[in-house]
């Protein structure tokens, strides 16, 4: 056994030598980024694919020969979508020496760990932080995001209900979260400021409760037509089938939390007809393919949620770090906000607040087991 | 007035599906007087065992009677046998060490048992086929109840009708009550303990698996983490109702269920949670040993 | 060494484990595709890994009781006492305390800012688990809602500064004392209950609590949470990131002796004897003349007020705080050290804050097995020594003639 041991210790160091060989031969300091998410627990299925479309991009920047002849290394840094532990992993970043991090997933993470960043002037490209406050507070003029602010999808949910659909009562249900909270209060203001809609009811729902036939009744005895419902796909799908049970044929109205193939697999037929909204389709879009094409080849899986979003943000990093004069936070802030980088979403560069300009939300519907973009 | 009927029903639904695991807590507690913090879990595990079953048969293309025997004969057969082996490996021995330790080791072999489901199978939510049949004479009712309700109200009585039978009147029943009252006496009158608390596992995990396949059914999904709140619920109904005693079970599930549902559907539902435990805590001081369990006399 | 009959049970288990993993471990469907695979090999691994782990487990086992046959019959002296008695000499104590102050005194110096963080959290856990173990190990009153308690002193700082501009240092005291005005405020519902009523009244209350800090968000501005709270300040002086950093975590070592100074003078007091009588016997306790009512309110006041100093400390480390930081399970942990660590003793308390918050944190290599093992080291410290780590040893008056 101690045998064994020693042996280990020794190729260990061995291979530790030649990686440290082989990366003293280039000479040049690389730049280090971190990439913070869940890239465990129950939210891993958001944070890996992010991770996973960091690596490919930096991969093919490497590969061509680095920012101006510089490398890129990638500091993975995990925090299980938890404030607590976000701040954590931002101070790891920060004193591993990263320039810029592509990060973090969830908002309240993101929220936690901003002002460490801050303080250490880092800037920031989240993938899928969407709570509004981040950008419109003003307080973080380090902070970028590749992915529309909750707001804007309440109000693509809100006008495409009203507008489209022509209903004029409408029931606001939330899953007491952060995402599905926030969402829900904005598209009860968009309802009230449009004069045109009632929200006859806004409720909050308990994720992971038994059954929701009370609040199914409740929704029925409000006479609502449609329900908005801002939250994540398991509330939603047990929401939808009870509705169906009690043989309700009110409209199902949701967000990119439900616009998930999981929500279609296990709601099964109830899903039918459920409007959600999302990113705009970029399956045609050549990045996204040959991205996407790259996922597959090494994983042999399709690329999941925010994996395009990801990319797009670290194409925008690549080219704030080469264009830039310096690596500094606000040199590369210029760059992000002038110039126009080709990403899955097409063309894109961001407003003075830091919210991309150029990516946007579209409707999409559930027809034959299916999401169908439909505006 | 349908309204209040729509509640009703919603409501003893509810309080049914805790009943169904609230026995199993409430049998446990009155025969070692342990929460059984991994109850929730083993409830997971006969759900998650019912989906895996019927998937196959219904692969296999059995006729659905067969399905529905065979599904509902494995999620309890597994059921039972992981309660049995929970208490095995994790309480017995430690069955005369300090109080609180058995309920360390049932919170570990809580968070044991839901990570080993999420990597044995999956962290995803998946779609539970929907085992009970749909009755086309309960059609003209269904925005009031369904026959999946009708369903699990029937078996949650029948199951508690049982339970009580058995324990009234059967020897094991009777052996069970003996443990209850006093384990040391038990052994002196030539009841071996050890077995009669193996059995109560079973029966209660049974009882859990079959609670399970109901409600994932009723539902439509499950994942590997609804035995978390599920297991909560019922453990604060055995409470409200005097814990140890069966028909408190009983009833304290389905007052949980009724006040949730009814502060759902007349105030709201973003405080459900707050009325449930509201009232429990109003409940205790007024009688602190819970509805229908006895007030214990300590002599010295 | 292993008899034929050891083999026959081990085939027995493996077989029994085996029979038991077989639907959730061996076969994986995927209900829309309708396709199944079978996955025999982790059959076979599961048989033959109970196999070998009922043997080990087996043989360990006959030889603990060979052994204490042996020391019953007088055959062979108890040696592990004696070996390890001078551990308990009060100089040995005194040098290993100076060794570990001294060691935490410079480990800022030797680590990352990272590991420090780490450390930072691991010293709060020890302040709230010798809070907790006020109430649970000292007084003997099951609380699974001490969260909550945790969360009013968090919250209290947040609000306070968000509202009026207070700093860390005026809301610490206040973070503690609304805390154990809670704790009062809980405290007087459940005099009358006992054992397992208390405990699931406790929960109910932490839930409550945290359920109103989610829905109520004109108060608390809901899931949301609320960001940009200061870290505690060193009279107006500017700090960097890094500075900050290892100033909080001298903080917290000074916390960590103040609650240790604090705790122990307590547990010898006249208060905290009245706390070991009310654990060992209530009716007992009551006929010496202590007064229950008062004895179980200042356990569940100084508990509390433990936790809300916290939270403060919680909320100025993180920067940001929302209601999904106060969970049951957070509850629990806490209490899994205080019971892990050994219930009353103090040292015990320590040691368990560290296993239990370190121990995930370097868990991190199993990445996806790390919950798995956790679960599986809960169950197995407790089996090897229901007691805890470090049992509490009562100080003993002798009468010397």
């Amino acid at each position: 056994m101690k045998f064994k041991n020693t042996c280990f210790i020794l190729t260990t160091l061995a291979l530790s030598l030649a990686v440290c060989l082989a990366t003293g031969a280039l000479a040049v300091e690389p730049i280090k980024i971190g990439v913070a998410g869940a890239h465990s627990g129950d939210l891993a299925s958001y944070g890996l694919p992010t991770l996973k479309a960091a690596q490919l991009v930096v991969k093919d920047i490497n590969e061509k020969g680095g920012i101006n002849g510089a490398p890129i290394e990638l500091i993975v840094g995990d925090d299980a979508c938890k404030p607590e532990i976000a701040s954590n992993t931002a101070t790891k970043l920060v004193s591993a020496g990263v320039k810029a991090v592509i990060g973090h997933i969830c908002s309240g993470a993101t929220k936690a760990a901003l002002p460490i960043y801050r303080d250490a002037k880092v800037l920031l490209i989240s993938p899928s932080a969407t709570t509004p406050s981040l950008t419109q507070s003003g307080e973080y003029p380090n902070f970028y995001r590749t992915i529309a602010a909750d707001d804007a999808q309440a109000r693509t949910e809100v006008d495409f209900t009203i507008n489209i659909l022509k209903v004029q009562k409408i029931a606001v249900i939330h899953d007491k979260g952060d995402y599905g909270k926030g969402l829900a209060e904005f598209a009860r203001t968009f309802i009230e400021q449009s004069g045109k809609a009632r929200v006859v009811l806004f409720e909050g729902v308990t994720p992971g409760a038994v059954d929701y036939s009370a609040v199914v009744q409740k929704i029925k005895h409000s006479g609502a037509e449609a329900v908005i419902f801002g939250g994540y796909h398991p509330e939603a799908s047990k929401i939808v089938g009870q509705m169906r049970q009690k043989r309700m044929t009110t409209l199902f109205v949701s967000d990119d939390g439900v616009k998930d193939d999981t929500f279609i697999r296990v709601a099964g037929k109830d899903a039918e007809g459920v409007y959600a909204t999302g990113p705009a389709d970029v399956s045609k879009n050549p990045i996204a393919l040959e991205y996407r094409e790259k996922f597959k080849k090494t994983e042999s899986a399709d690329p999941g949620a925010f994996f395009d979003n990801a990319v797009a943000a670290t194409l925008a990093l690549a080219n704030a770090l080469a264009k830039a004069e310096s690596i500094d936070q606000e040199t590369m802030a210029k760059v992000l906000h002038n110039d126009k980088v080709a990403t899955p979403f097409g063309a894109i560069q961001f407003d003075a607040k830091g919210e991309p300009i150029g990516i946007e939300f579209s409707i999409y519907q559930v027809q034959n087991g299916q999401y169908v973009q439909v505006r | 007035m349908d309204y209040f009927f729509e509640l009703l029903f919603s409501g003893l639904t509810r309080g049914s599906i805790y009943a169904l695991i609230a026995l199993g807590y409430t049998m446990v507690y009155g025969i070692i007087g342990l929460i059984n913090f991994a109850h929730g879990e083993i409830y997971m595990i006969g759900a998650f065992t019912a989906l895996v079953v019927s998937s196959v048969l219904s692969i296999y293309g059995l006729p659905l009677l067969a399905i529905l025997v065979l599904t509902v004969l494995a999620a309890t057969v597994w059921a039972a046998a992981y309660g049995f082996t929970v208490e095995r490996l994790a309480y017995r021995p430690l069955r005369n060490a300090p109080r609180l330790s058995p309920l360390i080791s049932a919170i570990g072999m809580s968070i044991f048992l839901q990570n080993f489901v999420l990597l044995a199978q999956t962290s995803d939510f998946q779609p539970f086929p929907n085992l009970i049949p749909q009755f086309a004479f309960m059609e003209p009712y269904a925005a009031i109840i369904g026959s999946t309700d009708l369903i699990i109200l029937t078996v949650a009585a029948l199951m508690m009708i049982l339970l009580t039978l058995t324990i009234k009147y059967t020897r094991t029943g009777q052996a069970m009550r003996a443990t209850a009252q006093d384990q040391k006496m038990a052994l002196l009158v030539g009841i071996n303990v050890d077995k009669i608390i193996s059995i109560t596992f079973i029966i209660g995990s049974a009882l859990a698996a079959i609670g399970g396949l109901l409600i994932a059914s009723h539902i439509g999904q499950i994942n590997c983490s609804i035995g978390f709140i599920a297991g909560i619920k019922a453990f604060t109904a055995a409470v409200l109702g005097g814990i140890g005693s069966i028909p408190g079970a009983v009833l304290g599930s389905f007052i949980l269920g009724l006040t949730e549902a009814f502060a759902t559907g007349y105030v709201s539902s973003d405080y459900e949670d707050v009325f449930a435990f509201a009232l429990l805590v109003l409940i205790l001081i007024f009688r602190p040993a819970g509805l229908l369990g006895k007030a214990t006399i300590e002599k010295v | 060494m292993i008899a034929l009959k050891d083999i026959r049970n081990a085939i027995g288990i493996g077989l029994w484990f085996m029979f038991l993993t077989f639907p959730l471990l061996v076969i994986k469907v995927n209900p829309v595709e309708k396709t199944v695979i079978w996955r025999w090999n982790n059959m076979l691994l599961i048989g033959a890994a109970s196999f070998v782990a009922y043997l080990v487990s087996h043989i360990i086992l006959r030889r603990r009781d060979a052994r204490q046959k042996r020391i019953r019959q007088g055959s062979e002296q108890i040696t592990t006492q004696s070996n390890l008695l001078f551990l308990k000499t009060p100089k040995f104590l005194l040098a290993l305390s100076c060794t570990g102050l001294l060691f935490a005194l410079v480990f800022p110096a030797l680590f990352s800012t990272y590991q420090i963080n780490i450390m930072i959290t691991a010293l709060m856990y020890v302040v709230l688990g010798l809070g907790l173990n006020i109430v649970v190990g000292v007084a003997g009153l099951l609380n699974l809602g001490y969260v909550a308690f945790y969360a009013v002193g968090a919250y209290t700082y947040a609000l306070l500064h968000l509202h009026f501009g207070l700093g860390f240092w005026a809301a610490l005291p206040i973070g503690g004392l609304l805390s154990a005005l809670f704790g009062i405020l809980l405290g007087f519902p459940v005099l009358r209950l006992r054992g397992d009523y208390l405990a699931i009244v406790t929960l109910g209350f932490g839930e409550i609590i945290r359920l109103i800090l989610e829905n109520w968000n004109d108060f608390s501005k809901g899931p949301s949470g609320i960001s940009n709270i200061p870290r505690p300040g060193f009279f107006g002086l500017e700090m960097s990131l890094e500075t900050a950093i290892i100033y909080l975590y001298y903080l917290m070592i000074c916390m960590v002796l103040f609650t240790i100074f604090v705790v122990n003078r307590l547990q010898n007091s006249r208060i905290g004897r009245a706390w070991f009588a009310l654990r060992e016997d209530e009716i007992a306790c009551q006929a010496m003349g202590i007064d229950k009512t008062r004895t179980k309110l200042t356990a569940f006041a100084l508990g509390a007020t433990w936790a809300g100093m916290a939270g403060v400390f919680f909320a100025a480390k993180t920067t940001f705080i929302n209601p999904a930081s106060f969970t049951f399970l957070e509850s629990a942990i806490i209490l899994c050290i205080v019971v892990l660590g050994g219930m009353g003793s103090i040292v015990g308390v320590i040691v368990g804050a560290f296993v239990l918050i370190l121990v995930p944190e370097y868990l991190r290599v199993f990445a996806d097995y790390r919950m798995l093992a956790f679960g599986v080291v809960l169950v197995v410290m407790m089996l090897l020594r229901p007691q805890g780590i470090v049992a509490n040893v009562r100080r003993t008056y002798t009468h010397k003639p």
